[in-house]
């Protein structure tokens, strides 16, 4: 089984239109939205039917028992989040690592389970999607994104699938380096901007640190054609293989208002033909072919 | 005053309208750069950096002489850092919150703990703006304590202006979090629809007040602006989707140096957050 993540350190460069569009051309695989915060691939890929849904209790929470707290300031003081003030906790804050709990002299303070989010396996058709959503301002989505990974891979395994794609998140943080477990193949997304290029070497310096191949893609590369040059050289220098251009077209919007692939709402389009090319040379570098 | 500019979607425009609100405010401001997985701002300010802090986390480290593996330690985290496997203990610094709590429970003193580096903060001015930024090191999974040492050179008397990551988990939350008003960035699409409302109610469980600047405005459909009248939720601006705003960007202009009629939206945007507040 191969796993291959789709990343792109700064958000917004076509991420998740990509991987519709790669879940369309490939109808053989399991997909997974590692984007926990902001999921956004089911909006594509319309879920048909949801065949589970678990919540995820991935964190805990300080429970002050007001009936036994003297109000010593102990747990205020030795908390080092900032959570507590005025002997109330402030559940944005607290990180559960139960520090007050333990120093509170009367045993007010219990820590608590949460429900952080929730993870869904369901089913669309292109294929299964393992998919999941964190709760509002709840934290720990690089053990979600571990969670949505473990989920793909038992489903790949039951359907004798070969692929496992991965949409994954923007940044570089814990979800980003939770999303590369177990991973073949990364390929970066950028755009011709001069944030696209600053990201694109912050991201390759992390698929380099892990030692995971990784292949570019310049999304809408005709908007900058200069930096579109940078990013190609620059790829050169590192040794990594830009697998291809993808024009500014406005009908990548138009299918996304459709709720659609763009490789499926489009087909004949510049941009459909050049997403087939990337997806090609994947699968052939996968073996896969 | 504390203004954050966020959004659940990336790419929809933070940078570009926390830059050109920075620029277009007369005097008086302070801008934070907390996206410090992939810092931006500074590629368009252009800062003269003064000075260079580097960002600890403490880690715990233990002397096995004194340790005698009774696994009060491993039972304590909550986060699955410290872990006894017979005789022997291995402590997992990038799962590690940082807490403290192993040196608590430590019955033998075992644990002290060590200063690790994790990122570094920037300051320094563009002209009369002053910049603060921090960049967590490749390879480091937790943001957090950069953010937090970003926001502790907010310089309350001035108009701070918040460049946030993307998403809604922990290093948006710490990046807004004590901000006085959120503008919260979207594009007219079905993506940035959906992540506008999770930013919605993010920001409202926090109590944060908040508005809308539409970014990209043409493509797309309407149906952010019928979210948002149906919501109550104001429309502070919209920037229209142009192919000279998008070049200007990729070149690390900001717009508003360019398009000079833009330098008044931007500051009766600012007006109109103050009022809102209202200051």
């Amino acid at each position: 089984m191969k796993q291959v993540v789709v990343l792109s350190g700064k958000g917004g460069t076509g991420k998740t239109t990509l991987v519709a569009s790669f879940a369309s051309l490939s109808k053989n695989l399991v997909v997974a939205d590692c984007d926990v915060d902001a999921p956004d691939l089911h909006l594509l890929l319309k879920p048909e039917k949801v065949e589970l849904k678990e919540k995820f209790t991935g964190s805990k929470l300080a429970v002050i028992n007001e009936a036994l707290c003297i109000k010593c300031g102990l747990c205020e003081k030795s908390c080092r989040f900032d959570a507590i003030k005025d002997v109330k906790v402030d559940s944005i804050l607290c990180e559960g690592c139960g520090v007050c709990a333990y120093v509170c002299p009367t045993n007010a303070i219990t820590l608590e389970e949460k429900i952080s989010g929730y993870v869904f396996v369901s089913k669309t058709k292109y294929g299964v999607l393992s998919h999941a959503k964190l709760e509002i301002a709840e934290s720990n989505s690089g053990k979600l994104v571990t969670l949505v990974k473990g989920n793909a891979k038992n489903l790949a395994l039951k359907e004798n699938k070969k692929l496992i794609l991965v949409d994954g998140p923007p940044g570089i943080g814990c979800p980003v380096i939770a999303s590369l477990g177990e991973v073949n193949l990364t390929l970066v997304v950028t755009e011709p901007t001069i944030s696209g290029l600053h990201d694109l070497q912050r991201i390759l310096s992390l698929t380099n640190f892990f030692k995971i191949p990784t292949f570019v893609l310049v999304n809408m590369y005709d908007l900058n054609p200069e930096k579109t040059e940078e990013i190609v050289n620059f790829c050169r220098e590192v040794s990594v293989e830009v697998v291809g251009k993808i024009p500014f077209n406005p009908v990548v919007i138009e299918s996304l208002v459709n709720g659609k692939p763009v490789v499926e709402y489009a087909p004949e389009s510049d941009v459909s033909n050049e997403i087939r090319k990337v997806w090609y040379k994947i699968v052939d570098f996968l073996g896969l072919s | 005053m504390i203004i954050s500019v966020a959004s659940g979607k990336g790419g929809t425009g933070k940078t570009l309208v926390a830059v050109n609100l920075a620029l277009s405010i007369e005097n008086n401001v302070q801008l934070l750069d907390c996206d410090v997985e992939e810092p931006n701002s500074h590629l368009f300010i252009k800062p003269e950096i003064k000075e260079t802090k580097p960002v600890y986390v403490l880690t715990p480290k233990v002397d096995e002489k004194l340790c005698d593996f009774c696994k009060k330690c491993s039972e304590f985290c909550e986060y699955n850092a410290i872990v006894v496997v017979s005789k022997k203990i291995i402590v997992f610094s990038e799962l590690c919150h940082n807490c403290g709590g192993c040196v608590l429970v430590c019955p033998r003193k075992a644990i002290t703990e060590e200063k690790k580096e994790i990122g570094i903060v920037e300051k320094g001015y563009s002209k009369n703006l002053a910049f603060v930024s921090g960049r967590l090191n490749v390879g480091e999974p937790r943001p957090v304590p950069v953010i937090n040492e970003v926001k502790k050179e907010i310089i309350q008397e001035k108009n701070v202006i918040i460049d946030s990551p993307p998403g809604t988990s922990c290093p948006v939350i710490a990046s807004i979090h004590g901000s006085d008003f959120c503008i919260l960035v979207t594009e007219p699409t079905p993506f940035g629809l959906y992540d506008l409302k999770l930013m919605v109610e993010t920001v409202k469980k926090m109590g944060i007040k908040f508005g809308v600047v539409v970014n990209k405005a043409g493509i797309g459909n309407k149906e952010v602006y019928a979210y948002c009248e149906k919501e109550k939720i104001p429309i502070l601006l919209e920037i229209p989707y142009s192919r000279k705003i998008a070049e200007l960007y990729s070149h690390g202009i900001p717009f508003t140096t360019e398009m000079v009629e833009w330098r008044k939206r931007f500051s009766d945007l600012f007006k109109t957050v103050k009022e809102c507040l209202g200051k």
